[in-house]
């Protein structure tokens, strides 16, 4: 090995500390950068691939029921590839073991052949028998929630009769990546499933022969669909036509496409904050060692090292302080990858989601993390190497101290000696003071963000649940009802209250922008449902007009006191012009909300109700919910708020593992910057430390002057850090803001003082191992050689 | 060197100036230095500390460029080499040996030679280097495992491991007590004599100048006077 490979071998070992924590830094960076992009794209080729074996469908549209002849006209749609009609009903189930009735989709298959589009994947077990009656596939994450098997059976009410229906296998579509219901913040397995029956079976129980109420349709590459769409409404209105939709409105595609999106800022915000710290605190590390071997440049170049050698030796020391945080990063975003892949796949039910990390993000992570190394160290390497060797011989001058700015202020009276050297410390660079600083910020920076998801939910149920939702049941009917089937439902024992509403599809427009959502018209009194606006104050329902959630306003581009157009797609689907009374705050979803009589009234029908809110006594509540399974206008009831609550907990512990990388994360990067701190600082200020020793101050009045400096830039840097994670958070609400999703800004106090807590004690740790080195200057050896 | 004839020129420098400005100050290291070093010559330049001396000897190096003045290497102008030239005269042409030694404490005795023979065309082993300033057996010590003479001639064996044209020497006693710098001298004279390197050695030790051939006085950057040495002492019979 040449010698000087040796050299920077033996000076790596000697300043392995210092390389260890700044390879510790890129290592996070570069882990979350691999973690999130390897996993971003196993979901991304995962999803291409079941998309096109299972030939998923581009346009998808509901409808009351049309003649097969209409299915085969829509496939003569110019840019319409193929076309698949189904049946598709919602049933009531009863289930063993489960009080409240649970909600099924029936989804028909053909009785010959397989769908032309949205395959079941069949997972285990058979298909149905179209030639035995009461066969079904079902979706895997209702079979899991129940624990069913091939060969169980429960009862389903499928159109006001009673059915025993048997699974024969278990299936997966790309239609329902996540199962959730319309409407719904989380998907609920336990009370919503989805089942595949054959069309003979299916039509004859809801008299659907020969007809279709369910549309879906693939595009040729390169058509239109806006156009499609247009002219499939246009074809479909005759027949109740609810409005059709690309993939980009399709519920479970929506869903994860947001999740691919929330992931790509993962794989670009943390990494960006940690490679910038690493890059710093190399650039200090670097320029304290070419300080420190001044004079061995200077010997090297007068033996005739060009200078392009010295700064290749000198940038080594980044490179092997790089590769060593990028084996680190890809071994430790490898297993985050796969981890978080598998987090995943829990949730989105691929048939094949096994973690494929791909050789580019490898490649372009070790690029960037080369980069960054190369950018810090870059300016100190050319600057050292540019000194001229005669000027290099001679000793670095002595830094230039002056008053800090408290003296020259004339505050200094106040201050000690002590106090006073850490001042003029700072203020002799303040630079490096302020890095120093924001480096140790952003380590509280990532603590906040890391506990921004929990807080963030925590609001938005204790808001939604808390002061919005309030009641313990929502009840759905199969068609609108006439009013006084709310007479019926405050007569079942156990309910204390119960307040109608009424769901009806729209479209609402606003000239070129317009969305399909439902208008929920709501009654008089309304304790259990109530409307809130960003305040969190309850908002009265305008006598005429609509409320819109804030979001649907934002996307038709309309401001309170506009018009909105709405379109009935149910019914005699009246058109009418509505002005907008009110914005509501909503977190999910594309909301309208009306008075129930003035619905009723657009709708020109008389008063009748889609469903109801309920309050129920505790105790009671199983038996109101038997006797809702047995009711045959009910289509479901939701308990959105357990739901809700089961959906966290299965999430807890994900969550708790999130915050646990968070948590190591932050450390890393407090213990990083202010261990490199301490021992540069250790290195510069060696002599001077080892002179206080000598002339009487205790090792523990040393160390004050040294660690004081940096407990004094962690207590700037921690509100410094709390105004950069705020920032950051703000910025990821904004940033992961989607039609379906707004995630509420709010930090709670214990996160700030958890970030606080954890940043001081990582400071404190790193503190106490240099404080081994002071304790340990030897003071004779110092002092004797030569500055 | 008497017998022989007319020893070539190894650096002549003509009206060398140095100008250094540090801040609002300007210090005029050289004032017009006129000074010829020939082949095989062991000479001292003899000054106080601030004479311009260590100037004098960067810029014979190429560590260091005239403000003004012309220095020639062997008839070629080096107040006109490029950086990357100077990079290659230091590299193939000469040995330096510092006050301080300025080795590398990462690398062993061998290793530090090792440093400068890995770059230049025709070196020594690092052994024989070693040996021949009396460290064969100290080969893998560290510097600090090293006294300061033992250091010194560490850095003597690297200097002329390349096997240099001239060995540029600056106090390369300063550090060390008597006897060390003794042993230290000893052994560049004995490189002076058995190898034939022109040797140029920096002191202000006007004991030193008994052991040179020549003598140059350097005193407020300008040339007090040259002397030849008509008897010369060998290093160890120096009278400190």
């Amino acid at each position: 090995m040449r010698a000087l490979n040796r050299k920077l071998l033996r000076d790596l070992s000697h300043m392995k500390g210092q390389a260890v924590a700044i390879a510790a830094v890129i290592g996070c960076g570069l882990a979350v950068f691999i973690g999130a992009r390897t996993t971003l794209y196993s979901l991304k080729s995962a999803r291409a691939t079941y998309y096109d074996r299972s030939r998923f469908a581009d346009v998808f549209t509901g409808l009351n029921r049309a003649p097969e002849a209409i299915a085969r006209r829509a496939a003569e749609i110019p840019g319409v590839a193929a076309v698949d009609s189904r049946v598709v009903e919602g049933v009531t189930l009863d289930i063993p073991g489960l009080d409240e009735p649970a909600v099924g989709k029936l989804v028909s298959l053909p009785d010959r052949g397989e769908p032309n589009l949205n395959l079941p994947y069949l997972k285990s077990g058979r298909f149905p028998d179209p030639n035995r009656g009461g066969e079904v596939l079902a979706e895997e994450a209702f079979v899991s929630a129940h624990g069913f098997r091939p060969g169980d059976s429960f009862e389903a009410v499928l159109n006001g009769r009673l059915q025993t229906l048997t699974i024969t296998g278990v299936g997966l579509s790309p239609e329902y990546l996540t199962t959730i219901q319309p409407g719904s913040l989380f998907p609920d397995d336990k009370r919503f499933g989805i089942f595949w029956m054959p069309r003979r079976q299916l039509a004859s129980a809801f008299t659907m022969e020969g007809a279709f109420n369910d549309l879906t349709l693939s595009l040729m590459p390169g058509a239109n669909e806006a156009e499609v769409i247009r002219r499939l409404d246009r074809l479909l209105a005759p027949h109740g036509g609810l409005g059709a939709n690309g993939r980009d409105q399709h519920l479970s595609h929506r869903f994860i496409s947001d999740e691919l999106a929330q992931l790509r800022i993962m794989s670009l915000v943390p990494p960006s904050i940690f490679l910038g710290v690493a890059a710093f605190l190399l650039s200090v590390a670097i320029r304290r060692l070419l300080s420190l071997q001044r004079e061995q440049i200077a010997a090297l170049k007068a033996f005739g090292y060009a200078n392009r050698e010295i700064a290749l030796h000198y940038a080594g020391y980044a490179i092997a302080i790089v590769a060593l945080g990028t084996l680190l990063g890809f071994a430790l975003g490898a297993f985050m990858g796969k981890s978080m892949t598998a987090m995943y796949a829990a949730f989105y039910r691929f048939p094949n989601a096994g973690y494929r990390p791909d050789f580019a993000t490898f490649v372009l992570g070790a690029a960037l993390s080369f980069a960054i190394g190369i950018a810090g160290v870059a300016a100190g390497v050319r600057q050292a190497v540019r000194i001229p060797p005669a000027e290099a011989m001679r000793p670095e001058p002595p830094p230039v101290y002056r008053p800090s700015l408290v003296e020259r202020l004339g505050w200094h009276r106040w201050l000690a000696q002590a106090p006073r050297m850490i001042l003029r410390e700072l203020s002799r660079r303040p630079l490096k003071a302020a890095l120093t600083a924001v480096g140790i910020a952003f380590s509280c920076a990532i603590l906040v963000v890391g506990n921004f998801g929990k807080d963030a939910i925590d609001y938005l149920v204790a808001v939604q649940f808390g002061i919005q939702e309030r009641q313990d049941a929502t009840v759905t009917f199969h068609d609108a009802r006439p009013v006084r089937a709310l007479e019926d439902l405050r007569h079942l024992r156990g309910v204390t209250r119960a307040e109608p509403f009424r769901a009806v599809p729209v479209r609402v427009r606003n000239g070129q922008y317009s969305r399909q959502t439902a208008v929920r018209g709501l009654g008089p009194e309304r304790d259990l449902y109530r409307l809130i606006d960003t305040r969190e104050r309850v908002v009265d329902l305008p006598g005429a007009g609509v409320l819109l959630s804030a979001q649907l306003a934002k996307i038709l581009h309309v401001d309170p006191g506009d018009t909105v157009e709405i379109e009935v797609l149910e019914g005699e689907r009246p058109t009418r012009r509505v002005p907008v009374g009110a914005l509501v705050e909503d977190f999910s979803g594309i909301a309208a909300y009306m008075d129930l009589a003035e619905l009723n009234a657009l709708m020109r029908e008389g008063p009748s109700i889609s469903g109801a809110y309920l309050a129920v006594t505790a105790d009671k509540a199983g038996g109101v919910f038997r006797e809702l399974k047995r009711a045959p206008a009910v289509a479901g009831v939701s308990l959105q708020k357990v739901a809700i609550e089961a959906f966290l907990d299965t999430f807890a512990e994900n969550l708790l593992q999130m915050r646990l990388f968070n948590v190591a994360f932050a450390c890393v990067i407090a213990f990083g910057v202010v261990y490199n701190s301490a021992r540069v600082s250790l290195s510069e200020r060696g002599r001077e430390l080892a002179t206080l020793r000598v002339i009487g101050f205790t090792r523990a009045e040393t160390s004050a002057i040294l660690l004081g400096e940096l407990g004094f830039l962690t207590l700037v840097a921690i509100p410094l850090g709390f105004a950069i994670g705020y920032g950051l958070c703000r910025f990821i609400a904004l940033a992961m803001e989607t039609e379906m999703y707004r995630i509420p800004f709010r930090l709670d106090d214990s996160t700030f003082a958890f970030a606080a807590v954890t940043v001081i004690v990582a400071a404190i740790v790193s503190g106490l191992i240099v404080r081994r080195g002071i304790d340990r200057l030897d003071l004779v050896a110092v002092l004797k050689s030569r500055e | 060197m008497s017998d022989s004839p007319a020893p070539s020129i190894v650096f002549e420098t003509r009206g060398v100036t140095k100008v250094y400005h540090m801040g609002e100050v300007s210090v005029h290291a050289l004032r017009g230095v006129d000074i010829q070093l020939l082949e095989g010559e062991l000479i001292v330049l003899l000054g106080r500390s601030g004479s311009g001396k260590s100037t004098l000897l960067n810029i014979l190096g190429g560590l260091d460029v005239p403000t003004d003045g012309e220095v020639f290497y062997r008839d070629r102008a080096m107040s006109r080499f490029s950086e990357a030239e100077l990079t290659r005269y230091r590299r193939n042409h000469v040995g330096f040996v510092f006050q301080f030694y300025n080795l590398i404490p990462s690398l062993t005795a061998r290793e530090n030679v090792a440093l400068v023979t890995e770059i230049a065309p025709n070196p020594m082993n690092p052994a024989d280097a070693l040996e021949l300033v009396g460290l064969g057996g100290r080969l893998d010590h560290f510097p600090s495992q090293l006294s300061g003479g033992e250091q010194q001639r560490v850095a003597i064996a690297r200097a002329i491991a390349k096997r240099p044209d001239v060995l540029l020497c600056d106090e390369p006693t300063g550090a060390l007590d008597l006897n060390t710098g003794a042993r230290v001298l000893e052994a560049l004279e004995s490189v002076n004599r058995e190898l034939g390197t022109t040797t140029a050695v920096i002191t202000h030790n006007a004991v030193i100048a008994d052991m040179a051939h020549r003598v140059i006085r350097v005193s407020d950057g300008q040339i007090e006077s040259v002397e030849t040495n008509t008897t010369r002492r060998s290093a160890s019979d120096l009278i400190w």
